[in-house]
């Protein structure tokens, strides 16, 4: 297995908010390394610099934002600081968090063409994954539509399905199923894991939906306060119910209620999954 | 909490559409005849599949859209014979995306912005401003500029600002998109004690536990019609109303609905009601 990220004691700053002040570093020394073909899922409290340490991940921090910046990030070795970003996009795709400001050509169509066109690729190439991506994104019947024009849901699924169809070797998305139906959640949850098996894809997600990272993705990293404050398996961070609350993290109804009991009653029940917790009280519980 | 001094008595008709249609300019119809009743002092959750409409639907309650047949009755006056600045009193509306709501050069500006506009006195304006700040904790970032704020609290900016007008319907489009869970909850709690005084809440959501824990009614809509309009107990029961909807209930519900066999006759909606349904489960096992 190859390394695909490293991030090696990373600090950031933005340029200063209120002129003659100066800002506080918003990422501290972060350290994480990432597999290639993992599915490494980010949480984080409100403006932690979860979206901070993405846009460093493909050079737009610090290139396009300014500010301070010590430590470094090497995609496949490559210096995101001293890359020029161009380079880095064929590199790392990145699905940002407000999916609007991503889009701005005049039909979805052309929106999911773009990436795929600035990448040289021949035409017919480019209608197959235009359509592949819609498909895969359950858009298929919007091609023609201004993607102005569509619902927030909508247009969160056009700037997914843009990304997805360049598939890049690392693919960032940023909070991608924050405004999507229960379905589109799950689908984008087991469409990213496709991409992963079958195209060896490294995937990055930032999201606060529990149940689904404990179900799909391989690890998770918590950052609070700037650092990695929890990293493990799903499984072991949702264990630790207490520990994500105090953060002020979600964690699956299923761990909630095994920790509640817990409390309630002094029992050590540690339950993540929803089949899981199924098969060990059903076994178990006396028919009544 | 003190409340706005609101002008109708719960129980009232506060909102109530009649055969609405409405299309975007030559586009086919998006809502597709919808009538409903709301209450004052209802807490309706609005639910439906992306593009289903509900966007569409909330914007007719504040007169930002106008339907283009049928029509919306406020307190029992036609929405047409109203400007949206004279709407925006009474029905408040956090925006789906905050970027479409926010372009003050301060959050503490964007806060008061609707307070002083509604023309309230300036000692009025100004308590209520520091106020949200403090319930949504961005006193950090009064004086920033709320544009280049993270997404988490531009979105919270947009709820504190629509919060401290205190209109008597309060209307919030996916407000916890983007949110942690500590951010969630705490905002959930503010709805909540203003709906305790008294104040109409409609909660635009596609996250099933907050309808089940705040929201005692439901209002699923799918494809412009309304499919359903129950207690959220009600419909969460309907098996088949949830898959055609694609609802997908919350975890504890599953789970409790797989195990009906050893607690039946229960329909339970959140962890708390698990707890106490099922008692000291180490104690029923073998
Ligand atoms: N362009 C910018 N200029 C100045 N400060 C910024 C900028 N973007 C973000 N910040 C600040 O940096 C901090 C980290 O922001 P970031 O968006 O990375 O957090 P986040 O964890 O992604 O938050 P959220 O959960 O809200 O998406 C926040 O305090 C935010 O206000
Ligand atoms: N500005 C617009 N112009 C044309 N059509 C639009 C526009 N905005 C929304 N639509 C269409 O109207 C329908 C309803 O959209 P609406 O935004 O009300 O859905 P929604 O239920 O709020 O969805 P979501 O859960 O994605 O926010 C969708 O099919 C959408 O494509
Ligand atoms: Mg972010
Ligand atoms: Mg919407």
């Amino acid at each position: 297995m190859s390394v695909a990220i490293v991030v090696d004691r990373l600090s950031y700053s933005y340029p200063s908010p209120v002129p003659g002040r100066d800002a506080t570093w918003v990422l501290q020394e972060v350290s994480l390394s990432v597999e290639e073909g993992e599915f490494v899922s980010i949480m984080g409290p409100t403006g932690v610099g979860k979206t901070t340490l993405c846009l460093a991940l493909n050079g737009i921090v610090p290139q396009s934002t300014g500010g301070r910046i010590k430590g470094e990030v090497h995609i496949y070795g490559l210096n995101t600081k001293l890359q020029p970003v161009a380079d880095l996009a064929q590199l790392v795709g990145i699905v940002f968090q407000d999916a609007e400001t991503q889009l701005f050509n005049m039909s979805v169509e052309a929106e999911i063409a773009f990436g795929l066109e600035s990448l040289g690729k021949p035409a017919e190439e480019i209608a197959e994954r235009v359509d592949w991506a819609m498909a895969l994104v359950g858009m298929s019947g919007f091609k023609d539509r201004s993607p102005f024009q569509l619902s927030g849901g909508q247009k969160q699924r056009v700037a997914i399905a843009s990304i997805l169809a360049m598939t890049p070797k690392i693919l960032v998305l940023d909070e991608p199923t924050a405004n999507l139906d229960p379905l589109g959640k799950a689908e984008v949850f087991s469409v990213v894991r496709e991409l992963r098996q079958k195209r060896g894809m490294t995937i990055i997600m930032i999201e606060h939906e529990s149940e689904h990272i404990v179900e799909f993705s391989d690890r998770v990293i918590v950052l609070n306060n700037g650092r990695v404050e929890l990293e493990g398996r799903p499984a072991s961070i949702f264990s630790q119910v207490d520990h994500m609350r105090k953060i002020g993290l979600d964690v699956p109804q299923v761990s909630e209620m095994a920790h509640r009991h817990n409390q309630k009653y002094q029992t050590h029940f540690a339950f993540t999954q929803l089949d899981e917790t199924y098969q060990a009280l059903v076994s178990r519980l006396d028919g009544k | 909490m003190e409340s706005n001094g609101l002008a109708h008595e719960v129980g009232d008709m506060c909102l109530e559409a009649t055969d609405l249609w409405f299309a975007y300019e030559e586009g086919p119809s998006v809502l597709k005849g919808i009538s409903l009743e709301i209450k004052v002092g209802d807490f309706v959750a609005l639910i439906g599949q992306n593009g289903s409409g509900k966007t569409t639907l909330a914007k007719h309650f504040n007169g930002l859209l106008r339907p283009s047949r049928g029509r919306v009755l406020l307190y029992g006056e036609d929405n047409r014979e109203h400007p949206v600045a004279h709407l925006a009193r009474t029905v408040g509306y956090v925006f789906q995306n905050p970027d479409h709501q926010i372009f003050s050069a301060t959050t503490r500006e964007e806060i008061a912005f609707g307070p002083r506009n509604i023309g309230l006195e300036e000692s009025e304006v100004q308590q209520r401003t520091e106020q949200a700040l403090e319930y949504f904790d961005l006193t950090a970032y009064a004086d920033h500029q709320p544009a280049i704020l993270g997404f988490g609290l531009r979105r919270k900016v947009s709820i504190a600002a629509v919060y401290a007008m205190r209109t008597d319907v309060l209307i919030l489009d996916e407000p916890t998109a983007g949110l942690d869970w500590k951010s969630t909850h705490e905002l959930m709690q503010r709805i909540v004690a203003l709906h305790r005084t008294g104040h109409t809440i409609i909660l635009i959501t596609h996250d099933m536990r907050l309808v089940a824990e705040y929201a005692p009614r439901c209002l699923v809509l799918r494809d412009g019609n309304i499919l359903a309009d129950d207690d959220t107990r009600e419909i969460f029961r309907q098996a088949d109303l949830l898959r055609e909807t694609h609802i997908e209930l919350p975890q504890i519900c599953r789970l409790a609905r797989r195990l009906e066999p050893f607690n039946p006759g229960r329909n339970i909606l959140t962890v708390a009601e698990f707890l106490e349904g099922y008692g000291n489960l180490a104690e029923r096992m073998r």
